[in-house]
């Protein structure tokens, strides 16, 4: 039953449960023709694979993951973004050299809203530096191990890290930089870990080749340095959660309320010490399957840690993610407790959600981010009666919109298999299946599922767009033709789309919001839509005076026609008859 | 908030400090840099021409961050294609690459104009740019719309030498060195534009200059002019391509100009610049200033275009200029005597510093990410009044400006946003100038140029200074 009964009177859906939206939907096969239409043959055949109308019964095949055509402009990112801006930049205690010229590092700098708070038994937080090489001509001719070593070395003598990890960026690649040699040198000589990651930008389709190469080097060089479980019961890993403008402080605070304890956020405001115990809990819940699903296979092949799917973006995802986590540990007072929680959260929040709902129900959405947002946040729309009608990711793959059944049958292209795949086996001392093959058949018994990522399409409406990668000409094509009351996306079209007069919400930075994970998250979120939906700024782009012709045939037109004249007389004689107050004698004659 | 309390830690430089005798005598990097990279000014001065795309040959992810940048800074869209390597043309070369990006960039923008820029990828790779667009120009393309093919210019712009400064000031450059004096002679009896090189100003100054000229009856032609393009309103119908910009006839009508006046009194050391091209190509009089900031720059601006003009000053800015004088008298109990430091691109460094100088303030220490050896110079050129009582520091970054900086006792910071958590721990204002701003609304709009821009700067600083004085009193008067 849901926690958040629908009174279909007020609030009509549709036979599926999707809220009904208050215009009629454009048809969506000529919407895509219209996109698709501009395009050369080559490239209208790349598009018409990303371009999608969905059907989430057996959703067709789509072209994800494949490479952007050159001089369309897209919003992805590179390989060094996503490894080193997305999955290992929020540890917050090891130092993060990127190896290269000025600017890769520069733009890392903070620009991915992955919150941290030193706590008082870990007061370091490395976050707000940043550390370049800055390689000049000279290291590209000759070569810049010397450099990175030199600094290694000063910013272990400076800040004496944990750790230090290092990025290659693209120059780095070409003139053939041994950041690895370089980096077990400094390991051996400072006594500290050191790692680095071939994450060169021109890698890889987009940045998702760059989490993969992260969640490699994760797993390599961190996890399991260190056998100390934490004593808390119910222990688990959140993994794929960035902390963006706090999410993962929400979940961890909604979680501890119910008992559950998190051993680490891969990787969301976390120390090393977390990262190197993570292999000691007892179950990994995945939020972004496309940045971490990596390291969720290889920690089970490894380590015995099962994962499962979940999402905290939504109230009614919230709660059957809660659900999800109790079943699996299968303890009645857990299990109660859940309840507990649920009940005291979703009457917090009912009072916003009705309100908003009231404004906002029957609008549309459209979503383009993330390998995992675009689908997340379409809950959080759900929950306030919109109706997504197109969405697609910048970086995910095929399973991520189809569902991981279509695995097997995933084309590994040249740029994937770029990216190293380790070759992981069970630990033999520390491996420990944490469920035994009874207890699992138990759980499937009774509808529980491992691995369970069921793609986006799946849950989204019959006959809604599903657009992988989209351009800006795609997105000025659907904003003509669908005109959606609100967009999410990110800071590089959030300025296109509003100069079109759709508010646009980034769902990357939250607009320096947030956060907008689990109960007290979702207020937020449901806030902020019907404040963007609901302004009437919009309404004020054209003014008043070019809208009402009435203002002109009212006052004639303008103060030299010949209607105005007596006016002007008017005026005219005012000012021959004014004379200066005290005359000059170089005035008086006026 | 965003990322905790001050870091516990001591900040040094790693390029600064005496070496540990294991680090070796070369710098070893740079920790929180106070500089770009110079594809970054490429991109902003491209996007000051009407109909340009800029294009950046290497991998996506350049012209993403740069873009990503570049949009928190002016809150517009700003659309910068890439040439997408993939591992393929990193090690095979990117000729295709470009070709068919150039060719979708036509299809999707029919712009006037495609910007080439490289980036370090393709630099390294030693791809030779120029050869390709032969190729291109040379080649049939079978492009299905009606309309002229762009134009095409190529700038280099390696990150691995030189910063954002001179990535923007190359792109002005190769601008005028492509398109200067490609049209017939100007026609005979028309007053030939000014030619106006500002640098990297903010769109608001650059509105500003033009509102200058128009009001004084002085036709110019600003390079780049990114007023309309990098801050424009909001639309009543989506513009693929924001209007505004220089237009390439402007830039080509440049070779007939009765002068070039370059802002940039650091700049104004390089022998090859936009000007000196007009100069030596044209034989255009060209003048080399300092950003007009403060009365003394603003001075010497306003006499240079009187003198090619021929037409007197305008009363009105006689009058900005007496109101900026007076605020000075109005303010000078509050700024006499403070110290600032100040940090960011040199040319803006420099004229900030002649300027705090006017004021009574003290730029106790003036620092860039830039290193040319020319800051100092040209700070104390216009500013002797400063001899003795600065530091500059060229090549910095955050680390080399902390060092230190307590024993200087500054009281206020002026620069870009990079410098909040220096400030926050200084526990002293900072007066955001230059870039990026990412942290405040309305960068764009900050203004800092001529007398009027003076004026708006002057109470900034003024007002900040005021506000922490008020906000800290122990009495708390409303009235100081």
């Amino acid at each position: 039953m849901s926690d958040f009964p629908t009174n279909s009177a007020v609030d009509p859906c549709d036979a599926e449960g999707f809220p009904r939206s208050n215009a009629p939907l454009p048809d969506p096969a000529a919407t895509r023709e219209e996109m698709l239409k501009l395009y050369p043959p080559k490239t209208r055949k790349k598009r018409e694979k990303q371009l999608l109308v969905n059907d989430p019964v057996t959703p067709p095949e789509i072209g994800a993951n494949t490479r952007t055509v050159p001089g369309i402009i897209s919003q992805r990112g590179c390989t060094y973004a996503g490894c080193r801006g997305v999955v290992i930049g929020p540890i917050h205690d090891i130092l993060h050299i990127t190896h290269g010229p000025v600017g890769c590092g520069y733009y890392s700098w903070l620009t991915r809203r992955n919150l941290g708070r030193p706590r008082d038994d870990q007061p370091v937080n490395y976050l707000q530096y940043c550390m370049s090489t800055d390689m000049m001509e000279e290291e590209i001719i000759f070569g810049g191990e010397k450099k990175l070593a030199a600094a290694i070395r000063e910013a272990y003598r400076i800040f004496k890290p944990k750790a230090i990890a290092v990025y290659a960026t693209c120059p780095v690649g070409l003139i053939g930089d041994d950041i690895h040699t370089v980096c077990r040198q400094a390991k051996e000589e400072l006594g500290i870990n050191v790692f680095g990651f071939s994450c060169e930008g021109y890698k890889g389709v987009s940045q998702s080749a760059g989490h993969h190469i992260a969640n490699n080097g994760v797993f390599k060089h961190m996890v399991g340095l260190l056998d100390e479980p934490d004593p808390e019961p119910f222990r688990i890993n959140v993994l794929g959660e960035y902390n963006i403008g706090g999410d993962a402080w929400e979940i961890d605070t909604l979680l501890k309320k119910c008992g559950i304890h998190v051993t680490a956020t891969l990787s969301g405001d976390i120390s090393y010490e977390q990262i190197c115990k993570c292999h000691t809990s007892d179950l990994n819940v995945v939020m972004c399957h496309r940045s971490i699903n990596y390291m969720a296979e290889m920690m089970e092949v490894k380590f015995g840690i099962p994962w499962i799917k979940v999402n905290f973006i939504g109230a009614e995802q919230s709660a059957k993610s809660l659900r999800k986590i109790a079943k699996y540990f299968g303890d009645q007072r857990l299990l109660d407790r859940v309840e507990e929680v649920i009940a005291q959260e979703t009457s917090a929040l009912r009072p916003v959600l009705e309100d908003v709902k009231s404004r906002c129900k029957g609008k549309t959405a459209a979503m383009f981010v993330g390998g995992s947002r675009a689908h997340h946040y379409q809950h959080l729309f759900k929950d306030i009666g919109m109706l997504t009608v197109a969405a697609g990711y910048e970086f995910a793959h095929r399973d991520d919109y189809e569902g991981r059944r279509v695995l097997p049958t995933i084309k590994v292209d040249a740029d994937s298999r770029n990216i190293e795949e380790l070759d992981v086996e069970a630990d033999p001392t520390r491996f420990s299946p944490r469920k035994s093959p009874e207890q699992i058949a138990a759980l499937a018994e009774g509808g529980f599922s491992f691995k369970d990522y069921e793609g986006m399409m799946t849950e989204m409406r019959k006959s809604t767009l599903v657009i992988d990668d989209i351009s800006h000409h795609e997105i000025e094509k659907l904003i003509e033709i669908y005109k959606p009351d609100i967009i999410g996306s990110g800071i590089k079209d959030k300025f296109v789309i509003e100069k079109f007069g759709v508010p646009c919400k980034q769902l990357h930075s939250y607009d320096y919001g947030g956060p907008y994970a689990a109960f007290t998250g979702a207020a937020n979120f449901y806030l902020e839509v019907d404040r963007m939906i609901n302004t009437k700024v919009w309404k004020l782009v054209t003014p008043s005076w070019k809208k009402d012709p009435k203002l002109r045939e009212n006052f004639g037109v303008g103060i030299d026609s010949a209607g105005n004249k007596a006016i002007r007389d008017t005026v005219a004689g005012m000012a021959k008859a004014w004379k200066p107050r005290k005359t000059g004698p170089t005035d008086a004659e006026g | 908030m965003e990322t905790t309390q001050p870091t516990p830690l001591c900040l040094v430089s790693p390029s600064t400090t005496p070496s540990g005798g294991d680090s070796g005598d070369a710098p070893s990097g740079s920790s929180n840099p106070c500089k770009l990279c110079t594809p970054l000014g490429a991109c902003i001065a491209f996007k000051g021409v009407a109909g340009c795309v800029p294009l950046l040959h290497g991998s996506q992810g350049c012209s993403t961050y740069i873009r990503r940048y570049c949009i928190s800074h002016y809150r517009e869209p700003i659309d910068i294609a890439s040439s997408n390597f993939s591992e393929d043309s990193a090690v095979f070369g990117g000729r295709r690459n470009l070709h068919l990006s150039i060719d979708n960039i036509t299809r999707q923008y029919r712009p006037a104009l495609v910007g080439i820029a490289t980036t370090c990828l393709s630099e390294t790779m030693g791809e030779n740019v120029p050869m390709m667009l032969a190729e291109y120009r040379a080649e049939e393309r079978s492009l299905p719309e009606e309309g002229e093919a762009p134009e095409l210019v190529h700038v280099s712009t390696p990150s691995f030498k030189g910063t954002h400064v001179d990535g923007f000031h190359a792109t002005v450059r190769s601008l005028v060195n492509t398109f200067a004096g490609k049209t017939e002679a100007h026609p005979a009896g028309v007053v030939a534009p000014v030619a106006l090189f500002p640098g990297m100003v903010s769109p608001a100054d650059l509105r500003h200059l033009r509102t200058v000229f128009g009001l004084w009856g002085v036709p110019v032609s600003i390079l780049p002019d990114y007023s309309e393009t990098l801050d424009g309103p909001s639309w009543a119908d989506y513009e693929r391509l924001p209007a505004g910009g220089t237009t390439l006839d402007e830039i080509r009508g440049m070779a007939w100009a009765p002068g070039a006046v370059e802002f940039g009194c650091v700049l104004a050391g390089e022998s090859k610049t936009a000007g000196a091209i007009l100069a030596e190509r044209f034989a255009v009089r060209h003048h080399r200033l300092g950003l007009p900031i403060g009365l003394r720059e603003t001075d010497r601006f306003f006499g240079v275009v009187e003198a090619i003009s021929g037409r007197e000053v305008p009363e009105l800015f006689e009058r900005e200029r007496g109101r900026l004088v007076d605020s000075y008298v109005d303010g000078h109990k509050y700024l006499a005597g403070r110290r600032a430091v100040v940090y960011g691109e040199s040319d803006l460094v420099a004229a900030l510093a002649i300027f705090l100088a006017e004021t009574g303030v003290t730029p106790v220490l003036c620092a860039s990410g830039e290193r040319n050896g020319r800051l100092e110079p040209a700070i104390l050129a216009a500013a002797p009044e400063l001899a003795g009582k600065i530091q500059v520091l060229e090549g910095s970054d955050f680390t080399d400006i902390s060092e230190g900086i307590a024993s200087l006792a500054p009281d206020l910071l002026i620069g870009s946003s990079k410098g909040h958590k220096l400030a926050r721990e200084l526990g002293i204002p900072l007066v955001r100038c230059g870039f990026p701003i990412h942290d405040r609304i309305g960068a764009q709009r900050i203004q800092h140029l001529c007398y009027a821009g003076s004026q708006q700067l002057y109470d900034r600083i003024a007002n900040a200074l005021l506000e922490r004085k008020q906000d800290g009193s122990e009495v708390g008067y409303s009235y100081l």
